[in-house]
């Protein structure tokens, strides 16, 4: 156990001594895309979408937990391309060629990814903050969407490690990832609620476990959680499935990858 | 004989699917010898290393490392070896003495020992200097020397080098085959994949030539070199007689003192029993079969000519290119 903690916290001291290498990356990881979406497409839909429609006192208010999964889900997307180009110049073979746990790497992984991807969303809510959006639910209210956020977001992991073990090439994964992220965007309640869309694209978001997660997320901000309870309840069931299915299959890549 | 085992495999073979990467492998690295296996690219040199470093499954056959076997105890032989790999498997925005630092703690070794030894094997490969900047900073040579101190770093009883002077120039070479003595010196055992000839004579005690997956050869350099016998007359014919050189092959194979005859470009190599006895006939033949030899020249044979009587053809080799990245 000693020797399990001893290697698993090197290697996660690894990605975070490699993100503060890189100052541009690090300031781009916390200033990241995603605040664009929450501050221009937010405050640019203000007037453009119906409050009706939204059922939230303003658009930006509606469009703050749809931005938070967002941000897990690019994060998750993108947690294996790490270990990808570890894989790609021989550093994975190093590491395991040393006498570790065969899950060290990985668990690693999820461990930094995790890390960065509650301290976005805690940067997103705090924009969305000065915008003023304010959780219904307040600090408690925002424990459970981090919660709600690490539940989704392993899941995700393990799709792009499983992703980033399989691929030949990482021009193969960054297509992959490119054509995967704006559909699962589109097709969930991320942007306009389910029963606003068209008939098709609200039965296809309903197969999303995003839009799952965003339902959950909306009314912990928007409401209270007396509405919330029931939402979070089936979204953790969910999500455990998800991210179960999602570790076998990363885990059977994995093997076949290492051997 | 009571010279101690190392390394044993036998009858080791992986396959992917339809293709035999390595076939029928057995041999035995003694302990404290440099051990190499050399052969052309896609020989079966990296599978059977790999195979050695627990990293792969042989399909079939057995391999012991320091008497544990590959496929029952493979964290126990992680423990016990050190790796080189071939590229070069470092982390550019780590410094150097950070990798040692991470490498310490999956080798799990305690903070005390690791904060002496890192200091020691950064003098080793002089690399103190430049210890605290990242490795993105570093030439080939110096990744290269970052690369053995990590392979060193759980002071290992055996260690694996995986092409150690691919791509390096000149001066790097020599200073990492300096190292690999060294560790000789201190005791370590080495194998080491190459498809270098020079660095397979000057650099290991036995060899085998692997090729196709097979081991064709085996012995020190010395040892297969005198297996050959004889000597090498070389013959460079001109491009305009290219049409009658296999006329003059056979005519030189009818000759008795003619071992064998072998293609090479813009020319034949031909083992005889003395290149003394031997010229004049072979002389002869290319005048009677009219072929214009540009260059005659005849030697000992060499390592190149030990490969190519084994394996049936020239080691693509690569010259080194210098440094790259």
């Amino acid at each position: 156990m000693h020797e399990y903690v001893q290697e698993v916290g090197a290697l996660t001291m690894r990605w975070v001594r490699r993100l503060s290498r890189e100052k541009f990356s690090m300031l781009f990881t916390l200033v990241q895309p995603m605040l664009f979406w929450l501050i221009f497409f937010g405050n640019l839909f203000q007037r453009a979408a119906d409050v009706q429609v939204t059922q939230a006192p303003n658009y930006i208010s509606f469009l703050a937990a749809g931005v938070v999964v967002m941000t897990v889900l690019n994060n998750g997307l993108a947690g294996g391309v790490d270990l990808l180009f570890d894989k790609e110049n021989g550093f994975l073979e190093r590491l395991m060629s040393t006498p570790i746990n065969r899950t060290s790497v990985v668990v690693s992984r999820f461990l930094f990814v995790t890390t960065i991807t509650c301290l976005q969303v805690l940067v997103i809510l705090g924009v969305a903050w000065f915008f003023g959006v304010e959780a219904a639910t307040g600090l408690p209210g925002i424990a459970m969407i981090l919660l709600i956020s690490m539940l989704f977001g392993v899941g995700l992991t393990a799709i792009s490690m499983a992703l980033a073990f399989s691929v030949k090439s990482h021009g193969d994964f960054f297509s992959v990832l490119g054509f995967l992220s704006l559909p699962m965007i589109f097709l969930s309640s991320a942007l306009v609620p389910l029963q606003a869309m068209p008939a098709w694209m609200s039965f296809l978001a309903k197969f999303n476990p995003m839009t799952w997660a965003i339902d959950a997320v909306r009314p912990l901000i928007l409401s209270g959680w007396a509405e919330a309870l029931p939402k979070i309840g089936m979204v953790v069931m969910i999500m455990l499935v998800f991210d179960a299915v999602c570790l076998y299959g990363s885990a059977r890549a994995f093997r076949r990858a290492m051997g | 004989m009571g010279r101690a085992v190392a390394i044993e495999t036998i009858k080791l073979r992986k396959t992917y699917g339809t293709l035999t990467a390595v076939d029928d492998l057995t041999f035995q690295v003694y302990a404290g010898e440099i051990f190499g296996l050399l052969g052309p690219n896609g020989a079966g040199k990296s599978t059977t290393l790999r195979i050695l470093i627990t990293l792969l499954r042989p399909t079939s056959g057995q391999a012991l490392v320091l008497g544990h076997d590959v496929a029952q105890e493979p964290d126990t032989i992680r423990r016990l070896i050190g790796y080189v790999p071939q590229e070069r498997a470092i982390d550019r925005f780590l410094t150097g003495r950070e990798h040692l630092l991470l490498l310490a703690d999956l080798y799990h070794l305690p903070k005390d020992e690791a904060q002496r030894r890192i200091p020691e094997l950064l003098k080793l490969v002089d690399l103190e200097d430049r210890a605290d900047q990242p490795a993105r900073t570093y030439s080939g040579g110096m990744k290269r020397k970052l690369d053995i101190a990590c392979g060193l770093l759980p002071n290992p009883k055996v260690v694996f080098l995986d092409e150690p002077t691919l791509g390096l120039d000149v001066q790097s070479r020599l200073r990492i085959w300096d190292y690999v003595r060294q560790l000789k010196a201190r005791g370590i055992t080495i194998v080491m994949t190459t498809n270098y000839l020079d660095e397979a004579d000057q650099l290991c005690d036995r060899l085998a030539i692997i090729d196709g997956g097979r081991i064709r050869a085996m012995g020190s350099p010395a040892e297969l070199k005198a297996g050959l016998g004889g000597d090498i007359v070389s013959l460079t014919i001109g491009a305009s007689d290219a049409g009658r050189v296999d006329a003059l092959a056979a005519a030189l194979r009818a000759l008795p003192m003619v071992r064998a005859v072998m293609a090479k470009p813009a020319g034949l190599d031909i083992r005889v029993e003395s290149s003394e006895k031997a010229l004049p006939a072979v002389l002869e033949a290319a005048n009677r079969t009219s072929c214009r030899l540009e260059l005659v020249d005849y030697h000992r044979p060499r390592l190149d000519d030990v490969f190519v009587a084994h394996t049936g053809h020239l080691i693509r080799e690569e010259f080194p290119q210098g440094e790259q990245d």
